[in-house]
């Protein structure tokens, strides 16, 4: 199944994305990276690399975020694994909360990511430049 | 005139210092127009820097600049980390494995940092951001190298060329970062970014005075 990872600049939003998500669909490996290295509100890079590989699988990965440096921290995360690994991660946009329920309960069904990207594509919010 | 690893050592130290005892000014900048923090996380981000290089046998400038970009990168929490860490990664790999830099090497430094910068953030000139003091600075110092001048001549008007970037940011709308949420509102208001950029290129103006 496809792992998912959130992202967010505050943990409590990433945590609790993951909670909702993880209702909806118990068998999906969900990880989050919210939140700075130090406990305030910002984007981490490795807390990002640590949480793909924490749910990376065959299947791949999608990646939801919430603002701008979010995106520009897991682009980078995505440069630094292995050529392998890179095709098969997918950063997405779509509203944090919607996008990460409807990635996980799609996953759950079976869906690969191309069908998880269609599913979110009319929920694009125009965040990634 | 060019110099040496461990003058590219002191330079970064020197960066630290200024950015740190302009922490304040830079976070009421960031403040106004977005979350306030960009002071405090340069300061920590280039502490770290220090931290990272300080020991440095002063033989690779390309390893110097890629260790400060990591260092950036893990210590500086908004869109600041990922924006500067790769301008100054993207810097290294033109003076990789080299003792030595002058000039013409700085300028293309500089070119591939900003090229860096704005394939990060997809940003380009008047969206209100560093880009606008690099961009001018940047122009200004191959024009410099075009006329022959003297190159601390060439680092003065770059460091004008910065800072009247700066001050250009207060006319425009921010179309990048948290500031472009506010629309508007943004205008009379000088960027946060923009200002440490020029600080920096001041403060490699000064150390080489």
């Amino acid at each position: 199944m496809v792992g998912i990872v959130i992202i967010s600049h505050s943990k409590n939003i990433a945590d609790g994305v993951k909670e909702l998500a993880s209702q909806m669909a118990p068998n999906v490996a969900i990880g989050v990276a919210g939140g700075t290295a130090d406990g305030r509100v910002g984007t981490d890079m490795e807390k990002i690399s640590a949480a793909i590989e924490d749910v990376y699988s065959e299947d791949g990965v999608i990646i939801i975020f919430d603002l701008g440096s979010a995106f520009m921290n897991a682009e980078m995360a995505i440069e630094f694994l292995d050529e392998k690994m890179k095709e098969k991660i997918k950063i997405v946009d779509c509203p944090i909360v919607e996008g990460a329920v409807t990635a996980a309960v799609e996953s759950s069904i079976g869906k690969n990511i191309e069908e998880i990207e269609e599913a979110l594509k009319p929920m694009n919010l125009g965040k990634m430049p | 005139m060019s110099i040496q690893g461990k003058k590219v050592i002191e330079i970064l130290e020197k960066i630290s210092e200024k950015i740190d005892e302009n922490k304040a000014y830079l976070s009421e900048l960031d403040a106004a127009i977005g979350d306030g923090d960009h002071g405090l996380n340069m300061s920590k981000g280039f502490k770290a820097v220090v931290e990272k290089i300080k020991d440095d046998d002063g033989n690779d400038i390309g390893g110097i600049l890629k260790k400060s970009g990591m260092a950036l990168v893990s210590n500086v929490g908004g869109a600041s980390g990922p924006l500067y860490g790769t301008a100054f990664m993207k810097a290294a790999v033109s003076v990789n494995g080299k003792s030595e830099v002058d000039i013409n090497d700085f300028a293309k430094m500089l070119d591939e940092a900003l090229e860096g910068i704005k394939m990060r953030g997809k940003g380009q000139a008047d969206d209100k951001t560093m880009i606008d003091a690099i961009e001018p600075a940047l122009k200004s110092i191959k024009e410099g190298i075009d006329s022959g001048i003297e190159v601390k001549e060439i680092l003065k008007a770059a460091k004008e060329a910065a800072y009247k970037g700066v001050e250009h940011t207060k006319e425009i709308i921010a179309k990048k970062g948290r500031a472009s949420y506010l629309g508007e509102r943004s205008l009379g208001h000088q960027d946060a970014g923009a200002t440490s950029s020029a600080i920096i290129l001041e403060t490699i103006y000064e150390a080489l005075n």
